[in-house]
C-alpha cells in the first residue's frame, strides 16, 4: 500500500535528479561546441537554453550568451527551478518526505548529492572549474542511480520512481532534438559540412551518446541515423522508444499488482507501438518537429494521467 | 554563580561511583586523539543520515544537528528499578487523573485540585467529556523528565504526557555508540532500547478500536516535512512499518478515518499523531488548520478510532497542574508519591507571588503553558535588568507562571578539547502505556554543553548522550 502523497513525491524525486543531471550534460555540450566554435558561440547557448526550456527566465536576467552566465544560470542559480542546485534541492525535499519509502542507502546517497552540490556550487563557477563542476554533478547523480538500483525493492515505489525518470528523460531528448531538428533535415545537408558535423556531435553530447554512436552505426554521422538512434533505438538508454519501453513496462507492472487499467496505460501503449512501428522515413516524412511537437504534448499528458490516475493530489 | 553540583561519574567526596568503573577501566586505556576522531565521525554519521533538527527562528542554519556526546550517561540496575516503579505509579496516576477530569471529576469534588484550575485552563477540552478512549487509555505515551540532585535524589521535572519528542535520539545514539565503540558493549552489559519501535508497534495495536477486524492499520500523522521534528515521525514510521501521513492525506469516509493510497482509500485504525491538540480537527478546534482531519473528532467520539496520545491530554502535563502531581499520584494511587515533586510556587496564590518576587534572583521562573526552555528565567544567571523586567511581566500576569528553586542538576562529564569536564543533565525516560506499562532501559539524557548551564532544552544550545542502564 502507498499513499498517493508518496507515489507524487517518488514520481517528481525522480524527475527532479533526472532534470539536475540533464542540465549538466547540456552545458557540457554548449561548453564543447562554444571551444571548437568560438564564432557561433552565442547561437549554441542560446540553443542550450531553448532545450532546458530556460531562454525567456534567462533573457530576463541577462544580456550576454556567455558560457559563464548560461552555466551560472543552468547550474547555480536556484532561482531558476530547473537549475541543477534548484532541482537537486526539490529532489531531495521530496526524498525527505517520502523517506519511509527508500532505503537508507538510497536517502542518503541523495542527502549527500544535495551536500556536496550545495558545497562546489556555493559560489560562482570558475570557467576553468567547469569541466570538474560538470563530472562532480554527473558523479553525484549516478551515485544516487546506483543505490537505488542496488537497493531498492522491486515494488511499486520502484514502479513510480521509474515512471518519473522516464517521464522527464524522454521529454529531454525529445526536446534536444526539436532545438536542433532543422540540422536534422536532409534537404539542408545531406552531405555534412564541417558545421553540420559539430552541431550532429553536439546533439549526441547532449544525450552523452557522441560514442555509442560510432559502436552503433558507421563512424559518420549521418542526420538519419542520428535521429533514429535518439528516437527509435531500442537500446540506446535515453532514445524515446528506450524511455517508453520502461514507461509501459512499469505502468503495466502497476497495473497488473493493483488489478487495475487506467487512462494512462492506454497513452503509454498507444506512444510505444507508434515508436515500435514507426520508421525514420516515416517520421521525416510527417515532419520531424511536428513529430517530436506531439511527441512532446502526449508525454506531458502521459504525467497528467498517471498523477490522476493515482491520486497523486 | 556555580552550584555545587553531584556528578555521576567522579563525585568529589567519594570518587569514582560504582556504575562507571567498568567504563572508566576503558576510557583510561584509550588515546585522546582517537576519541577526538570518534567524536568527529559521530557528527559525520548524523549529517549524513539527516538527523538533523529545524530551529525556529534561525532562517540560515534551518536544520541542525543535536550535538552529541560520546561518554555515556550509566545508571545501575538497582538505581533503575527504583526509578521504574515510580514511573509507573506516576503514569498510572496520570490516566486515572484524566479519565477522571474528563468524567466524573472526583479529585475536585474531593477538593485536592481546584475547580478554576480545570475550567480556565487552555488545556482542558470540553469536547472530551465523556469520551472513553479505546481500551481506557487516554495517554499512550509519556516521556516523564527526571533530574538528580544527589546519590539518592531523583525529582519529576514535567511530565510530558502530549506529544513527547526525542525518542529518535535514544535509538540514533545508541546505534551511533555501538558502531563507534564496538568492543564497550563486549566488555560492558548494557540492556537493549532497540526494540522501542516494535514495542511501539504492539502497545499502540493493543488500544485499537473494540470494532476493528484483523490486525489494525496504524499511521503516524505528522505535520510534514518542516516541521522541526520531521525526521522522528519518519523515522518511527519506517522503524514501525507504517505509513507516515499528512493531513492532506486522510477524510473522513463513511464513518471513518482514511488514507489517500495509490488504490483508493484505507481505513486507519490507530493513529499515533504528532500534531497538537488544537491542530487536530478544524471542525473542532482550530478552524483554520490545515494539519489535521476534518470531522476526526466526531469518528472519535463514535470510537471508530484510536488517537495517541487522546486529545485533552496536556491537562495533566500542564506546568499550574504539576504541582499538584503529589496530590494526585495519592489520591488514584492511594500510597505517596515514590518520585518527588520540585517544590514548586503557583504564583497565583498572593503569598507565593509575594515570595517569588522577593526571591526572584534564586528562583527559576517558567510560563505555565511554556515549553522547550522558551519564555523562561534562570535567576541566578540572568542580570539584574532581566530580573527585573521579567518581575513586571510576572506581576501583571501571575497566573501565568510558577517558580521553582534553582535545583543543582547532576553532572555528567562531557569530551572537551581539554579532556573530560562535567555538564548538567537531566533524563527522559519513556513509557508506553496499553493493557500494560512499559518503560524502555534507558531515555534521552539532554546535557547543557555550555559550562554551568543549566537549560538542556536541545533548541537552547543543549546536546544529547547515550543513556546506559546496566544489566547488573
Amino acid at each position: 500500500m502507498l499513499l498517493g502523497r508518496t507515489a507524487n513525491g517518488l514520481y517528481w524525486m525522480n524527475r527532479y535528479i533526472e532534470r539536475a543531471e540533464n542540465m549538466a550534460r547540456l552545458v557540457d555540450a554548449g561548453l564543447r561546441m562554444a571551444l571548437t566554435r568560438t564564432q557561433s558561440a552565442s547561437e549554441e547557448w542560446n540553443s542550450v537554453l531553448l532545450s532546458a526550456g530556460s531562454d525567456v527566465a534567462f533573457t530576463q536576467k541577462y544580456d550576454d550568451y556567455t558560457a559563464a552566465n548560461v552555466a551560472d544560470f543552468l547550474l547555480r542559480d536556484t532561482s531558476n527551478p530547473s537549475s541543477t542546485m534548484a532541482s537537486i534541492e526539490t529532489a531531495r525535499n521530496n526524498a525527505r518526505m517520502v523517506r519511509t519509502a527508500l532505503t537508507r542507502e538510497t536517502w542518503e546517497s541523495i542527502n549527500e548529492a544535495w551536500m556536496a552540490l550545495k558545497r562546489i556550487l556555493a559560489k560562482p563557477i570558475d570557467e576553468r572549474d567547469l569541466p570538474s563542476v560538470l563530472d562532480a554533478i554527473k558523479r553525484e547523480t549516478a551515485l544516487i542511480r546506483g543505490s537505488f538500483y542496488g537497493t531498492m525493492l522491486r515494488n511499486e515505489i520502484f514502479d513510480f520512481s521509474q515512471l518519473g525518470t522516464y517521464v522527464e528523460r524522454a521529454d529531454n531528448t525529445a526536446r534536444i532534438l526539436d532545438v536542433k531538428y532543422y540540422v536534422l533535415l536532409p534537404s539542408i545537408s545531406w552531405v555534412g559540412s564541417t558545421l553540420d558535423n559539430y552541431q550532429w556531435e553536439s546533439i549526441l553530447r547532449s544525450v552523452s551518446a557522441h560514442r555509442s554512436y560510432r559502436w552503433v552505426y558507421d563512424a559518420d554521422y549521418k542526420p538519419t541515423n542520428i535521429a533514429d538512434y535518439l528516437i527509435l533505438n531500442v537500446r540506446m538508454p535515453r532514445s524515446l522508444t528506450f524511455c517508453y519501453r520502461f514507461l509501459a513496462e512499469h505502468l503495466k507492472f502497476l497495473g497488473d499488482d493493483y488489478g487495475e487499467r487506467q487512462a494512462c496505460h492506454a497513452t503509454a501503449e498507444k506512444t510505444q507501438a507508434m515508436l515500435r512501428s514507426g520508421s525514420i522515413k516515416d517520421i521525416f516524412d510527417t515532419g520531424l518537429h511536428e513529430f517530436l511537437a506531439g511527441f512532446i504534448r502526449d508525454n506531458t499528458r502521459l504525467g497528467d494521467e498517471i498523477a490522476q490516475d493515482y491520486r497523486f493530489y | 554563580m556555580r552550584l555545587a553540583a553531584f556528578d555521576e561519574m567522579l563525585p568529589e567526596v567519594s570518587g569514582l561511583r560504582r556504575p562507571y568503573s567498568a567504563y572508566d577501566r576503558w576510557l583510561k586505556e584509550q588515546d585522546p586523539a582517537r576519541l577526538t576522531e570518534k567524536m568527529q565521525d559521530a557528527e559525520r554519521v548524523f549529517r549524513k543520515t539527516g538527523i538533523t533538527f529545524a530551529v525556529y527562528g534561525e532562517q540560515e542554519a534551518s536544520e541542525r544537528l543535536i550535538p552529541f556526546d560520546i561518554v555515556p550517561r550509566i545508571i545501575s540496575g538497582n538505581e533503575w528499578r527504583r526509578l521504574t516503579q515510580g514511573i509507573e505509579q506516576r503514569v498510572q496516576a496520570l490516566n486515572a487523573f484524566l479519565d477522571d477530569i474528563y468524567h466524573r471529576q472526583e479529585i475536585l469534588r474531593a477538593g485536592r485540585v481546584p475547580r478554576e484550575l480545570i475550567a480556565r485552563n487552555e488545556a482542558f477540552l470540553p469536547e472530551m467529556i465523556g469520551v472513553r478512549p479505546p481500551a481506557g487509555v487516554y495517554t499512550h505515551i509519556i516521556g516523564v523528565d527526571i533530574v538528580r540532585i544527589s546519590e539518592d535524589e531523583f525529582y519529576v521535572l514535567e511530565d510530558n504526557a502530549r506529544t513527547p519528542s526525542g525518542v529518535s535520539y535514544m535509538l540514533e545514539n545508541r546505534e551511533t555508540m555501538m558502531q563507534l565503540f564496538p568492543e564497550l558493549f563486549q566488555k560492558i552489559k548494557v540492556r537493549p532500547v532497540e526494540n522501542y519501535p516494535q514495542l511501539l508497534r504492539q502497545s499502540l495495536a493493543a488500544v485499537r478500536p473494540q470494532r476493528t477486524k484483523g490486525a489494525p492499520t496504524i499511521a503516524v500523522l505528522t505535520p510534514g516535512s518542516y516541521n522541526s521534528a520531521y525526521f522522528e515521525h519518519a523515522f518511527l514510521a519506517d522503524q514501525m512499518g507504517v505509513q507516515l501521513v499528512e493531513g492532506e492525506d486522510l477524510r473522513v469516509v463513511d464513518g471513518h478515518v482514511a488514507m489517500r493510497t495509490t488504490e483508493g482509500y484505507k481505513q486507519i485504525d490507530v493513529l499515533y499523531r504528532r500534531v497538537d491538540d488544537a491542530f487536530l480537527d478544524p471542525l473542532t478546534f482550530r478552524p483554520d488548520s490545515a494539519l489535521g482531519v476534518p470531522g476526526i473528532m466526531d469518528v472519535y467520539r463514535a470510537g471508530n478510532i484510536t488517537i495517541a496520545n487522546a486529545p485533552g491530554t496536556g491537562i495533566a502535563d500542564d506546568k499550574a497542574i504539576y504541582s499538584y502531581m503529589p496530590e494526585i499520584v495519592e489520591f488514584y494511587t492511594g500510597r505517596k508519591a515514590i518520585l518527588g515533586n520540585i517544590p514548586t510556587w503557583r504564583c497565583s496564590e498572593a503569598d507565593s507571588l509575594k515570595y517569588v518576587l522577593e526571591h526572584i534572583h534564586e528562583l527559576v521562573i517558567k510560563e505555565v503553558h511554556g515549553s522547550g526552555g522558551y519564555g523562561m528565567l534562570v535567576g541566578p544567571a540572568a542580570t539584574k535588568k532581566e530580573c527585573q523586567d521579567f518581575a513586571k511581566k510576572l506581576q501583571a500576569k501571575p497566573s501565568n507562571y510558577i517558580a521553582q528553586p534553582t535545583l543543582a542538576l547532576s553532572t555528567c562529564p562531557i569530551l572537551t578539547e581539554k579532556g573530560l569536564a562535567p555538564r548538567h543533565v537531566d533524563l527522559r525516560p519513556y513509557v508506553l502505556v496499553s493493557d500494560r506499562i512499559q518503560i524502555v532501559p534507558g531515555g534521552l539524557t539532554r546535557v547543557a554543553l555550555k559550562e554551568g548551564s543549566l537549560v538542556v532544552n536541545s533548541s537552547q544550545g543543549g546536546g544529547t548522550k547515550d543513556t546506559w542502564v546496566l544489566d547488573d
